[in-house]
C-alpha cells in the first residue's frame, strides 16, 4: 500500500474534489459577504425590537449543528415537494450542491454579520463625527468612513470565519456532494487504502495555509495607512473553535 | 449692521442629558469677521453648546440659524431636520482630537469634503486642497497619512479640511487642548492668520492669550449660562462677575 | 403532529430521547478527555524544551486545521484498521476487535477540543499577573501551592469564556457521529425520518433540541463567569 500509488491513481478525482470544495466555500462566503453588511448595520444601530428577528436567526444558526441545518434544507425540502414544484423551486432543492450552498451561505451570513458588527462598533467615533460635521450624508459616511475601517478591523476574524466555513464544507459530502471529503470517501470505499485520508488532510492543510498567506497580504494592504506593522491575528488555524 | 451680516445665530439653546441640565438657555450672535472665544470651567457646557450649533448634539430646545437657514428644536426634535446637512456644510469644525480620517492621506482628507459633499470635480478639489495645505505650512506632507504626522501637523490638516468647504464660519472645539505644549504655537498661529483674514470663528478654548489678543468678543459660560460677555480688554481688565474673576484667577 | 413525537408505541419520543441521552453522554465523556489533552498541549507549547514546543505547535495546528469529520473518519477507520491488524496478528483468522463508534467519537472530538483548548489555555496562562506569583513565593508557598491556589484559579477566570465556546461547539459537533452510525440524537432523528417521511418536522425538532442545549449551556456559562469574576473590577 504505497501512499504515492493512491495519489497517482486518483489525482484527477481529488483535484475535482478540491475545486468543488473551493467553489462551495468561495460562493458561500461571497453570498454571506453580500448580505452581512446590511445585517451588521441593523445589529449595530437598530432598536432591540427591530433587531429581534435578526437576532433570532443568528441565534438559531449559531445554536444548531450545521449538519442539522444541512439536513433541514436538503431532506426537509422533500416534505414540501408538491408546494415547491408548484412554485418551480423543486429543481433547485433537488440538487445537493444547491442545498449545501444555501445552508453554508445562511450559516456564514449569521457569523459574518456578528463579526462585521464588531468591526462597525470599533470604528473611531471621532472620524464619523468629522464626516458629519462636513455635511456628508449618512450613506456616504457609511461608504467612505465606516465600512473601510470596519472591514479592516474585522479582517482577521473574517479570515478565520472563511477557514471555518471551508472545514464545514466537508459536510456537504454527507449529502452526496463530491468535494474533497466526498471524493475521499469514494476512493476509500473502492480501495480501502487508508492513505487517501492522509492526502485529503494534506490538501485541506495546504488550502488553509495558502489562504492564510493571501489573507494576511490583504490585511497588509488594508493597513497601509497605519504607522506600525499590524500584528496580524489571522493565524494558520482559527482559535475560536470548530464550526459545528 | 443688517440682519444679513449675522452669520450664525443661536437663540435660547437648552440641552439636558436625562435629568442633568447642561445648557440653560444660551443665545449668541456671530457676525461676519467676529472671532468669539468661549471660556468656562469643565462642565460649564461650552463644548456642548458649540456642538449644538452644527447639531452634532441636538439641543433640547432652541433655534439655530446659519446663513438664513433656520432650525427650530422643540422637545429634542428638530423641526427642519433637512436643513441640518446644509447647515453642517456651511460650518466648518475643528475637533480637539483632530478626527482626521486615518485611512486617507493629508491631501485626501482635505479633498474628501469638496468631492463628496459639494461635488467638486477631482482636479479642482486637488488644487484647492494643495493650496490650503500650503497655506497651513504642510506642503511637504501632503501624501502622508495622519499616523505619520505630529499632533500639531494633524490639527493643521484638520483646519485645512474645514477651510476646503469654504465655510461661512468655523467652529473650534478646544483645538489645542490635546497638543503637546511645544506644538500649540503652530496651530494658534494658523488660527490667528485666519482671524486677520476676516474669518468668522467661534472658538472654545483654554488659551487665554488667544482669547485676549485675537478675539473680538469673549463669552464666559458658567453652569450652563452666559455669566459674562464682552470685548476682551474690558472682560479681562474689568471682570464684572465674581465667577469670571475666580476663573481668571485660577487660570493665571 | 404531536402524536408522532409522543412516547410509547405510536410516537418517536422514546427513540429521540434515547438518542439525546447518547448525545449528552458523548459530550460529558469527551469534556474531561478534551480538557486533559488541552492542558497537555498547552504545557507542551509553553515548554522550554524545543522538541516539545514543536510537538505542541504541530498538534494544535493540524488538529485545528482539519475538518472535524475528516478527523472522525481518520480515527474511526484508522484505529479500526489498526485494531484489526493487531487482532489478526494476535490470533490470525479470529474475530476482529470492534472499535466502537462511541469510542471513536470521544477520541476524535476530544482531540479536536484539546487542540483548541490548548490554545485558549495557553493564552490564559500568558495573561497572568506574575506579580501575584511572586507574592506567593515571598510568603513562602511551595511551587505546588502557588500553582493550585493562585495560578490555576486565575487561568480559569481567563480561559472560561473560550472554553465555554468550545463546549458549545462540541455539543453541536456530536451530531457528526450519526454518520458513523452511533445512535445519537441526529441518527435517531434520521431513523424516524426514514419511517415517517417527514424530514422537515423531525430535523427541525432535532435542531430545536440542540438549540435548547446550547442556550442552556450559555446561561450556565454566564453564571459561572459571574462567579469566576467576583471581586474583579472591570477596567
Amino acid at each position: 500500500m504505497n501512499p504515492l500509488d493512491i495519489l497517482i491513481q486518483y489525482w484527477p478525482r481529488l483535484l475535482d474534489g478540491t475545486l468543488m470544495t473551493i467553489k462551495l466555500t468561495f460562493l458561500g462566503a461571497l453570498i454571506a459577504a453580500i448580505f452581512s453588511p446590511m445585517f451588521a448595520l441593523i445589529r449595530a444601530n437598530a432598536s432591540p425590537v427591530a433587531q429581534a428577528p435578526l437576532r433570532f436567526y443568528i441565534s438559531f444558526m449559531r445554536g444548531t449543528p450545521i449538519l442539522g441545518q444541512l439536513f433541514l434544507i436538503y431532506y426537509g425540502s422533500g416534505q414540501f415537494r408538491p408546494f415547491l414544484q408548484e412554485w418551480g423551486l423543486w429543481t433547485f432543492f433537488r440538487d445537493p450542491f444547491n442545498c449545501a450552498l444555501l445552508a453554508f451561505a445562511l450559516n456564514s451570513t449569521a457569523y459574518q454579520t456578528e463579526i462585521l458588527r464588531g468591526g462597525i462598533m470599533g470604528v473611531a467615533r471621532g472620524e464619523v463625527e468629522a464626516a458629519k460635521a462636513i455635511g456628508m450624508r449618512r450613506v456616504k459616511i457609511l461608504r467612505r468612513v465606516v465600512f473601510p475601517h470596519a472591514y479592516r478591523i474585522a479582517w482577521p476574524a473574517l479570515g478565520n470565519e472563511i477557514i471555518l466555513l471551508m472545514k464545514a464544507s466537508a459536510l456537504a459530502s454527507v449529502v452526496t456532494v463530491f468535494d474533497i471529503m466526498g471524493r475521499t470517501r469514494q476512493i476509500f470505499s473502492r480501495s480501502f487504502d487508508f492513505s487517501v485520508y492522509l492526502w485529503a488532510a494534506l490538501i485541506y492543510l495546504c488550502i488553509t495555509a495558502i489562504f492564510v498567506l493571501l489573507w494576511r497580504q490583504g490585511e497588509r494592504m488594508l493597513s497601509r495607512h497605519i504607522g506600525s506593522p499590524s500584528n496580524s491575528r489571522t493565524i494558520i488555524t482559527p482559535p475560536e473553535g470548530p464550526k459545528a | 449692521m443688517t440682519q444679513a451680516d449675522i452669520i450664525v445665530k443661536a437663540e435660547d439653546i437648552c440641552k439636558s442629558f436625562g435629568d442633568h441640565e447642561v445648557l440653560k438657555g444660551i443665545s449668541l450672535e456671530a457676525r461676519q469677521g467676529d472671532v468669539i472665544s468661549i471660556l468656562g470651567s469643565s462642565g460649564s457646557g461650552k463644548s456642548t453648546f458649540l456642538r449644538c450649533l452644527n447639531f452634532l448634539e441636538t439641543p433640547t430646545s432652541g433655534k439655530v440659524t446659519v446663513h438664513g437657514k433656520e432650525i427650530l428644536v422643540r422637545d429634542g426634535k428638530p423641526q427642519n431636520a433637512r436643513h441640518i446637512e446644509t447647515v453642517r456644510s456651511r460650518l466648518g469644525m475643528v475637533f480637539q482630537q483632530f478626527n482626521l480620517w486615518s485611512h486617507r492621506t493629508a491631501l485626501e482628507n482635505v479633498m474628501e469634503g469638496p468631492i463628496q459633499v459639494k461635488r467638486t470635480p477631482k482636479a479642482e478639489a486637488r488644487a484647492i486642497a494643495e493650496a490650503l495645505l500650503d497655506r497651513v505650512g504642510l506642503q511637504d506632507r501632503m501624501q502622508m497619512y495622519p499616523s505619520q504626522l505630529s499632533g500639531g501637523q494633524q490639527q493643521r490638516v484638520a483646519i485645512a479640511r474645514a477651510l476646503a468647504m469654504e465655510p461661512d464660519a468655523i467652529l473650534f472645539d478646544e483645538p489645542t487642548s490635546a497638543l503637546d505644549p511645544e506644538l500649540v504655537g503652530e496651530v494658534l498661529k494658523v488660527m490667528q492668520s485666519l482671524a486677520s483674514e476676516g474669518r468668522t470663528m467661534i472658538v472654545v478654548t483654554h488659551e487665554m492669550a488667544f482669547a485676549r489678543e485675537v478675539s473680538s468678543e469673549v463669552v464666559f459660560l458658567h453652569e450652563g449660562r452666559i455669566a459674562e460677555q464682552g470685548p476682551p480688554e474690558q472682560m479681562f481688565t474689568h471682570p464684572k462677575t465674581e465667577e469670571f474673576q475666580r476663573f481668571i484667577a485660577k487660570v493665571k | 403532529m404531536f402524536e408522532i413525537l409522543s412516547f410509547g408505541d405510536a410516537g418517536w419520543g422514546d427513540e429521540i430521547l434515547a438518542g439525546l441521552a447518547i448525545t449528552v453522554q458523548l459530550a460529558i465523556v469527551t469534556l474531561p478527555v478534551g480538557l486533559l489533552i488541552g492542558f497537555a498541549a498547552a504545557f507542551a507549547s509553553m515548554s522550554r524544551n524545543r522538541a516539545l514546543r514543536a510537538v505542541g505547535f504541530g498538534y494544535t495546528t493540524i488538529m485545528r486545521g482539519l475538518p472535524e469529520i475528516l478527523t472522525l473518519f481518520v480515527v474511526y477507520n484508522g484505529v479500526g484498521l489498526l485494531l484489526n491488524k493487531t487482532a489478526q496478528w494476535w490470533s490470525p483468522g479470529g474475530d476482529n476487535i470492534e472499535f466502537s463508534p462511541f469510542a471513536a467519537g470521544v477520541t476524535a472530538l476530544g482531540m479536536v477540543f484539546g487542540a483548541f483548548a490548548g490554545e485558549v489555555l495557553r493564552g490564559a496562562f500568558n495573561s497572568l499577573d506574575e506579580g501575584q506569583m511572586e507574592a506567593g513565593r515571598a510568603i513562602g508557598m511551595t511551587p505546588r501551592q502557588i500553582f493550585f491556589r493562585i495560578r490555576l484559579p486565575q487561568v480559569w477566570r481567563f480561559a472560561l469564556p473560550g472554553l465555554g465556546n468550545l463546549w458549545i461547539n462540541m455539543l453541536k459537533d456530536t451530531a457528526l457521529v450519526s454518520i458513523i452510525a452511533l445512535d445519537d440524537l441526529m441518527r435517531m432523528t434520521k431513523v424516524a425520518v426514514g419511517v415517517t417521511k417527514q424530514p422537515f418536522t423531525f430535523y427541525l425538532f432535532a435542531c430545536l433540541i440542540y438549540w435548547a442545549m446550547c442556550v442552556l449551556s450559555e446561561i450556565v456559562l454566564a453564571q459561572m463567569e459571574r462567579r469566576a469574576n467576583r471581586g474583579i473590577r472591570r477596567a
